[in-house]
């Protein structure tokens, strides 16, 4: 557990200056366990806010602008009267799996934070296969969609759950083809290790050609990962009803909801700590101020949130045998044909370091 | 070879697709077209196609252009709009002639089809733009249209 940053390291020492090293590790996790989850919780609804208001944007609309200012306690609101609302099921659902799945969704999305290095040594859970640990954990979350599609007893949901399996299990390759693209330039699967390789320039600049081929591939496959227009066959609200999640209500639907948000974060997440060098600055103009790591590292992140809303208000939704047609005729090959370009641009030394 | 050119146009078209909507977010601040309504109730204009409620435009001398043909009234699906006539001399013939003495709307039966208007043979009624119809009394929306102590416009069956 590395996690420092100055506020850190002296709450870290003061932890194991007063009480044995398990109490004070343990009452570590769980502190950090706790600003993780109100941090995520409502960074999830504000990214809720805000994809409403981009949506609105996009079609020329105002979106919501009347709770708070400029709309800004909108989904609070709507947070509170979901907790407040009552947890419906369907007879004849399996209760002790219907009940489960939220969990597994948003435990997985929660969990793959764990990795992400924010800022300087400001990072949770420094694990030195981090980005395997993250490819992961985020398949995990399919399994809770399939088994809320199963457990709700409803035809809607089932077909939604089983699209999102095939989806969900077609482009795991493809993000982690992209991500090992970017491997051969790194030589390691440790984030914190690879933004400081970015040190001499970000990777998607210094593999050039095949890294820009690989983040469009990451992009799209990210995409159709978290479930989001135009890969949203798994929800599609004219053939679908609400696909997996129909029978959920209150909270439960809740934790669908914010998992969603969160997954799409985590997505733009690591395409800045992979392509973008993570929290550095463009050129190294503020390296003499290490806390501004935090400020480079969401402004990347939102602009690559940005671009999947724009995506999302852009493109029609696919059909699912475009979508496969899509995976494994056209982003598997070029992957592959993509690494061993970037193997022998690595072997010939051709990238661009400053 | 058309497996590379897809690629390229696939990719082209979408680069098009996303320029189109980038545009449109660039210049929602000036091309919104959401109407906040209750804030904006003194400047909202409606467009010339609003089919708010059937009204009878009436010029300075209190004088309308109905004759009481009572085309409307036949042409009405569902008898939304009662024409009470009388007859009167006529003033420059001595003749007697057909007037209107109340062109009843039913509001609240209206079903805003426009063939009323559509039938009327000296626009006489047409379509008024306000859209604020709701009332606490159901009798309120029968309304009488034409202004009391009006008259027909001299010349309009000529």
């Amino acid at each position: 557990m590395r996690v420092s940053l100055g506020i850190t390291t002296n709450i870290h020492n003061w932890l194991f200056s007063t009480m044995n090293v398990t109490m004070a590790s343990l009452v570590e996790m769980v502190l950090i366990a706790l600003i993780y989850l109100t941090v995520f919780a409502v960074l999830g609804l504000f990214l809720v806010l805000l994809e409403r208001r981009v949506a609105a944007w996009f079609q020329l609309r105002i979106g919501p602008n009347r709770v708070g200012f400029q709309g800004l306690l909108q989904t609070m609101a709507d947070a509170l009267k979901l907790v407040s609302k009552e947890l419906t099921g369907t007879t004849r659902a399996d209760m002790f799996l219907y009940n489960l799945a939220p969990y597994f969704v948003i435990i997985s999305a929660l969990m793959a934070l764990a990795v992400i290095p924010f800022s300087y040594e400001f990072q949770a859970f420094d694990i030195n296969i981090g980005v395997f640990f993250l490819i992961a954990v985020s398949s995990v979350g399919v399994i809770g969609i399939l088994l809320a599609g199963w457990s709700s007893n409803n035809k809607f949901a089932m077909i939604g759950a089983m699209r999102s399996g095939v989806q969900t299990i077609s482009y795991e390759l493809s993000i982690g083809l992209s991500l090992l693209t970017m491997i051969l330039l790194t030589g390691s699967l440790q984030l914190s290790e690879i933004v400081e390789v970015q040190k001499n320039g970000w990777l998607i600049v210094q593999g050039h050609i095949p890294a820009v081929i690989a983040f469009m591939i990451y992009m799209i496959a990210g995409t159709a990962e978290t479930n989001r227009a135009p890969f949203d066959m798994v929800e599609a609200e004219s053939e679908l009803g609400a696909g997996f999640h129909t029978e959920y209500s209150g909270m439960k639907f809740a934790y669908f909801f914010l998992a969603e948000f969160i997954n799409m974060f985590l997505i733009a997440a690591i395409a800045t700590t992979i392509f973008f060098g993570g929290w550095l600055s463009p050129f190294g103009i503020t390296e003499s101020l290490p806390w501004l790591g935090i400020f480079w590292f969401l402004l990347k992140t939102f602009v690559l949130v940005f671009l999947m809303m724009w995506f999302r208000w852009t493109f029609p939704r696919l059909r699912v045998d475009q979508l496969l047609t899509l995976e494994w005729k056209y982003l598997l090959p070029i992957n592959l044909v993509n690494i061993v370009l970037m193997a022998l641009l690595v072997w010939s030394d051709l990238t661009i370091k400053f | 070879m058309s497996y590379f050119s897809d690629i390229y146009h696939g990719i082209k078209t979408l680069l098009t697709g996303m320029s189109v909507t980038g545009g449109y977010f660039l210049r929602s601040r000036k091309g919104t077209i959401t109407q906040q309504y209750p804030d904006n109730r003194a400047t909202l204009k409606m467009f010339d196609r609003f089919r708010g409620e059937v009204i009878m435009p009436h010029d300075e001398q209190n004088e309308h252009a109905c004759t009481g043909c009572q085309k409307c009234e036949l042409a009405c699906p569902n008898g939304s709009i009662e024409i009470i006539w009388d007859r009167g001399i006529d003033e420059d013939t001595g003749k007697k002639k057909k007037k209107i003495d109340q062109f009843v709307y039913h509001l609240s039966l209206c079903t805003m089809c426009g063939l009323c208007i559509d039938v009327c043979p000296t626009d006489a009624i047409e379509w008024g733009q306000n859209f604020e119809n709701s009332v606490y009394d159901r009798t309120k929306l029968t309304r009488v249209l034409n202004e009391p102590g009006s008259k027909v416009r001299a010349g309009i069956e000529d």
